[in-house]
């Protein structure tokens, strides 16, 4: 800048040197923080358009009636566009869940816990919490692993009858979400 | 060497345009078109009072939830309104519950394909569905209501002329236009493009529908408060685009004004 | 850069001297919009239009790719998937308006752009590869402005696909061979829309190559300035940072301010309710038109209403519609004044008015619906077109005595300033210290 010309150009510079007119770069400094402030506003809706629109979000909840799930069977139902296990556990199979002994489990839960109220209905996402693929053992006939729950073939994890981790490479028990019961046969989850 | 060739071109497309400009004139004056009844006829929609007009126009909820029963009522026996969502009726001032109960009560029931049978049953509607597509057998071709006041000029004066607009044709339409006559099974109407609408008068008589609120119940009104609610369904979003329209300007405003301080600062020693 | 008293990037710290060892993009941007690119000192506001159109242009750019994460370009869900970015995704309304909108000021910061050059002569020597560029990117614009246009895939998304399409229809022996090829089918469809969406997302980075292109080729001779004189020295210019990057600034807020006004109070006004109505094959609209911007080329277009000479009327139309944007290729040999700046140019400066009232009259006709009045109108305006760049230019570039210029930049900004002091308007040539 102070070059030693003796143009005009540098001499703009020259009355911060009296100190009087530093203030006036305020307008500066106020202009370029509020177009700051603007970019960093502007950036919200550019982000948040990523987040589920409304018609997403409206399938966020889904009823499961339960009249036809007798005990010993399960159903999947979509929710959240992601399969949800419902399943009416059989005496015996409440009897083996408790039987275990929570603290030698990888993600120690009790089928008490896992369940809102009626121990009978085990309600989980089928979702492997190792890698995301679906669990088989919902539907008879497929093999439902070691323990008696589910079985993920993608790597070998191993559910038993509280949908709890019992072997393979899942750090978690299958998730249960948020539901309850809004009459004795139906279940509101989400 | 190219301007001397531009000029020729140039010459040449001028003298093109002026022979075109010869039939123009010519076959105006010896051939000039006829007036047509619609020219003479079709009338400037009436204006109409809403709250949604403005720059600062929001929503009357009262009026959206009496225009919804209007729709419901009257329209929506050949209108579909495919593009709103039970749902999105929260935002008329009900809530989740009553929602719940209106699409499941709706008489329009939604589809419901079984891939294994191939059969397509009915169910109930719940919120997260759209307005079901109304099927209209009969002739004319019912538009979807959706989007009608942002796909007319002036939509929602449009609208509410439209509604309020039949007549009998007028005496001296015929006169001048013999063969203009109203084509059997379609209704005069000015404010229609074409003067011949398809669409028998929706609205006869006062207290035709009977609003819950207790509103006095005349065809104006009706047509007001249907035209407010479509004017909703076609863009449900207007009052927050207000709202963030003014902060908006208002911050910009505030930048233009510190920008211009800080440029006529930084040239303050620059002549320009 | 061609001015021996630019200042030079220097790296202050250690860091920035790494990075200008081995990328030196900073001094890149120093050199190309920093301190380090003189610039004339006595630009007015009509300069702010070319960041203006730079401003638009990413807005469209960050809105659109936005917009394609929502959007589906498939006939049977494209109207509803904006719809459902209306109605559904968080700020849909906004990003979309924004969209449509922006397209709106992008052509009229282009238009101001296009015509501040006309007026000051910046298509001529050393400047005409700037002016070929910028061609290029308004070719570009109106490609990608056409193709987005179409995409909602309402009724003039429709019909306009059909209409423009069907100009190539009117190339003799192989016209439909093209139009079909175009559109992937007989009318347009899932096909066309497709590759539609494909070249709108692409084109604008070409059109954003173009102008990196454009900004080179400009900093070769330095920006044109209102008295068209060239800078003789130091004194002539300011470095465009602080002093152009302050008055942008301002620039920007006004067009952010114009546009924000636009896109929250009235955001359909600059479109057509039709295109709100789902695309139907099988009904045309009443009044088809294009999106404002294109109305002047349409109504030139439709101006060739009768055959010529053996050539179908439907030739002619498109072949002067395509011409008067092409003929802008050859204004700078057609222009043979060396004036550049048209205030020193009484008879060309009239004309140039002329031209401006001119494009506004074909415009208001393209837009309107067909009457004799229009018809006839739009002819003469047509003709008016042609002859102002091919017959009227050439000629009073030859004939006109332009008025004495100054000697310089800065004795002309002296002289408006300080009164004509003879003083200073003496001093021509020599660096002048202000005041």
């Amino acid at each position: 800048m102070a070059s030693g010309n003796t143009l005009e150009v540098p001499r703009h510079e020259e009355p911060h040197h009296d100190g009087e007119p530093r203030r006036r770069d305020f307008l500066s400094i106020a202009a370029v923080s509020v177009a700051g402030v603007g970019a960093i506003a502007i950036i919200v809706p550019l982000i948040n358009q990523m987040n589920p629109s409304a018609d997403v979000l409206a399938l966020a909840t889904t009823e499961v009636d339960l009249s036809k799930v007798e005990a010993g069977q399960g159903i999947v139902v979509s929710f959240r566009k992601q399969p949800l296990f419902v399943r009416n556990l059989t005496p015996a199979e409440i009897a083996e869940a408790d039987k275990v002994d929570v603290k030698s489990l990888r993600d120690p839960e009790t089928l008490e816990q896992r369940t809102r109220g009626k121990k009978n209905w085990l309600i989980t996402l089928g979702v492997c919490t190792h890698l995301g693929c679906i669990p088989q053992g919902i539907t008879s006939g497929e093999d439902r692993g070691q323990f008696g729950g589910y079985f993920c073939p993608c790597h070998g994890s191993q559910y038993d009858t509280a949908a709890r981790i019992r072997k393979g490479p899942a750090p978690k028990n299958l998730f249960v979400p948020d539901y309850k019961f809004t009459s004795p046969s139906t279940v509101v989850v989400g | 060497m190219v301007r001397a060739i531009a000029i020729l071109i140039g010459a040449g497309i001028v003298a093109c345009l002026a022979w075109a400009l010869f039939g123009t004139v010519y076959s105006a004056v010896t051939d000039p078109a006829p007036p047509t009844a619609v020219e003479e006829f079709h009338r400037h929609p009436k204006e109409v009072e809403l709250a949604s007009n403005g720059l600062l126009g929001t929503f009357n909820e009262r009026q959206l939830q009496r225009g919804l029963q209007v729709y419901k009522e009257v329209c929506s026996n050949c209108h579909s309104l495919k593009h709103v969502a039970f749902r999105d009726l929260t935002q008329l001032g009900y809530s989740a519950g009553q929602v719940k109960k209106f699409a499941a009560d709706w008489a329009v029931k939604a589809k419901q394909f079984d891939p294994k049978s191939g059969d397509t049953t009915d169910r109930p509607n719940t919120p997260a569905d759209y307005f079901p597509t109304v099927y209209y057998p009969g002739t004319g071709n019912p538009p979807d209501l959706s989007l009608i006041t942002k796909a007319r000029h002036e939509g929602p004066a449009y609208v509410y002329s439209l509604l309020t607009g039949y007549q009998d044709q007028p005496a001296a339409l015929l006169k001048h236009f013999p063969d203009a006559k109203v084509p059997d099974g379609l209704y005069y109407n000015p404010y229609f493009a074409n003067l011949n609408l398809a669409m028998p008068p929706p609205l006869t008589q006062d207290g035709q529908v009977t609003y819950l609120d207790g509103t006095k119940s005349t065809v104006d009104q009706n047509a007001k408060d249907v035209t407010a609610f479509l004017t909703w369904a076609a863009e449900p979003n207007l009052p927050a685009r207000h709202g963030y329209g003014l902060a908006v300007l208002g911050f910009l405003l505030l930048f233009c004004v510190l920008s211009y301080g800080a440029y006529q600062n930084i040239w303050r020693d620059i002549k320009h | 850069m061609s001015f021996p008293w630019a200042k030079h990037y220097e790296p202050k710290s250690g860091f920035t001297k790494w990075i200008d060892e081995r990328l030196p993009l900073p001094r890149l941007v120093y050199g190309a919009v920093g301190a380090g690119y003189p610039v004339p000192r006595n630009l007015n506001y009509f300069w702010n239009f070319g960041v203006l159109a730079g401003a638009a242009l990413a807005i469209q750019i960050v809105t659109g790719i936005v917009l394609a994460m929502h959007y589906a370009a498939n006939g049977g869900v494209a109207f509803d998937s904006v719809e459902h970015i209306m109605r559904d995704v968080n700020g849909g309304w906004f990003l979309r308006y924004a969209h449509a909108n922006g397209a709106s000021m992008f052509f009229v910061v282009v238009y101001i752009h296009i015509f501040r050059g006309l007026f000051y002569g910046s298509y001529k020597a050393p400047r005409e590869m700037i002016w070929l560029l910028g061609v290029t990117i308004f070719l570009l614009m109106m490609a990608t402005a056409f193709m987005g246009y179409v995409l909602p895939w309402g009724q003039m998304s429709f019909w306009g696909a059909q209409v423009i399409t069907g100009f190539f229809s009117a190339i003799p022996v192989v016209g439909d061979t093209i139009r079909i090829w175009l559109l992937g089918g007989y009318a347009p469809d899932d096909a066309a829309l497709n590759r539609f969406f494909s070249l709108h997302y692409l084109l604008p980075f070409v059109i954003a190559g173009v102008i990196i292109l454009h900004i080179w080729a400009l900093h070769i001779p330095g920006s044109n300035n209102p008295t068209g004189v060239d800078v003789k020295g130091e004194q002539d210019t300011v470095p465009f940072h602080p002093y152009y990057t302050a008055k942008d600034g301002f620039g920007l807020g006004v067009f952010l301010l114009i546009f924000a006004s636009l896109l929250f109070f009235a955001p359909n006004s600059l479109g057509h309710p039709d295109n709100y109505i789902p695309a139907n094959a099988l009904q045309t609209p009443a009044h088809i038109v294009p999106e404002w911007y294109f109305w002047p080329f349409y109504a030139i277009l439709r101006s060739f209403t009768a055959d010529f000479l053996f050539i179908p009327a439907k030739l002619l139309g498109v072949l002067a519609m395509f011409g008067s944007i092409l003929l802008l290729f050859f204004l700078p040999w057609l222009d043979s004044s060396p004036v550049r700046s048209s205030n020193y140019r009484p008879l060309y400066r009239i004309f140039f008015w002329v031209l401006v009232l001119d494009v506004l009259v074909l415009g208001w006709v393209g837009g309107s619906e067909i009457s004799p009045f229009k018809v006839a109108l739009g002819q003469i305006t047509a003709a008016y077109y042609f002859a102002h760049f091919l017959i009227i230019l050439p000629i009073v570039s030859r004939a006109e005595r332009p008025r004495p210029l100054p000697n310089s930049i800065t004795e002309a900004v002296l002289a408006k300033k300080g009164g004509t002091s003879p003083a200073h308007t003496a001093l021509s040539g020599s660096p002048v210290p202000a005041e």
